[in-house]
């Protein structure tokens, strides 16, 4: 098997980026509950709509922060690799 | 290698990387400037061009506003309630503040209908936004908490002292971060769609750019302001 270590790093670093967007799961199901509870909150008191609707988008846009640092991650792999200059 | 690029119309080579324009020597070291100082040095004379047309149509200011008077006034009114709904009684030492990160980061973010890389996809500006916020945080607790702005950091046990540490160090980092990811993703889709959907792409990115650009510009720079307000008005002293 001709597997050079350049190549190892590569592929391990692709598998590693892939992994790390598994932190896309937690936002999604924050999000998602955040915008239920909004909904119903709307249901409740349609009069508050504007009011709701601006704490649910920033509430939802914190609840991002997680994954966008394993977005960050994947990028600093894929393209900024700091393992590749350690062979 | 070929089998992974079936859609794409040529070996074109997906980019939405920073690009070096030309570079100089100063002390011993290479700096470069990149496409960034480009895109702010058009952001910046955008804003200039129109807050010198704002300054003269409110200089000639009529009773019953019309045209371009009405846009200028809205825009003011809206920023304006904004900061206040936020700070109450200390929004009129902060609204200039609020007001020229929010225009800045809106005009940055949604630059990339104009084609520009948005400047906010660079972390080189977003983290010096967030380190602004953060000296302006922490000059206010100082300011209004005196000494207790370093005692604070041992309540409410001793023993959570280097927790409240990292909990103050961080906000900075998760500031820009949260900013920079949110506007580099959706460039990276934008430019994945017209290199690798080539072929298909003409017309329907258009819906994509106002989810991309538009809605999702608008957003983060409405949480970032917002999150910069929450943090400095955590630091003042409760209004009476």
């Amino acid at each position: 098997m001709g597997i050079t270590d350049r190549g190892l790093v590569l592929a391990c670093s692709a598998i590693g980026a892939g992994l790390a967007l598994i932190a896309g799961i937690g936002p999604g199901v924050g999000q998602g509950i955040a915008a239920g509870h909004g909904a119903s909150a709307v249901g409740r008191n349609p009069g508050a709509k504007g009011d709701i609707t601006s704490t649910m988008l920033l509430g939802q846009a914190v609840a991002e922060t997680t994954g966008l640092y394993g977005l960050a991650i994947a990028f600093i792999l894929l393209f900024a690799n700091p393992l590749i200059g350690k062979l | 290698m070929k089998a992974a690029n079936l859609l794409a119309s040529s070996d074109a080579e997906v980019d939405f990387f920073v690009h070096g324009v030309f570079s100089y020597e100063l002390f011993g070291q290479t700096f470069w400037i990149t496409t960034t100082h480009v895109a702010i040095v058009i952001v910046m004379l955008l804003i200039v061009v129109f807050a010198v047309a704002a300054r003269i149509a409110i200089s000639h200011a009529e009773k019953y506003p019309r045209g371009f008077q009405n846009v200028v006034e809205m825009i003011v009114e809206m920023l304006d309630k904004m900061v206040v709904s936020s700070m109450g009684p200390y929004a009129k030492k902060f609204r200039n503040y609020i007001g020229s990160i929010f225009i800045f980061i809106f005009i940055s973010n949604i630059s990339g209908l104009f084609g520009l890389r948005p400047p906010t996809a660079d972390y080189g500006v977003t983290l010096p936004l967030g380190l602004i916020t953060f000296g302006i945080i922490q000059y206010n607790n100082v300011k209004y908490n005196k000494f207790g702005a370093f005692t604070g950091l041992f309540k409410p046990l001793p023993l959570l002292f280097p927790i409240n540490l990292i909990g103050e160090i961080a906000v900075p980092f998760s500031l820009s971060l949260r900013l920079f990811g949110n506007v580099l993703s959706g460039t990276v889709m934008m430019s994945l769609i017209y290199t690798l959907l080539a072929k298909f792409a003409y017309g329907w990115p258009g819906i994509l750019h106002i989810y991309f650009d538009v809605f999702s510009g608008a957003i983060q720079t409405y949480v970032f302001c917002m999150l910069t307000m929450v943090y400095v008005t955590d630091k003042l002293p409760e209004a009476e």
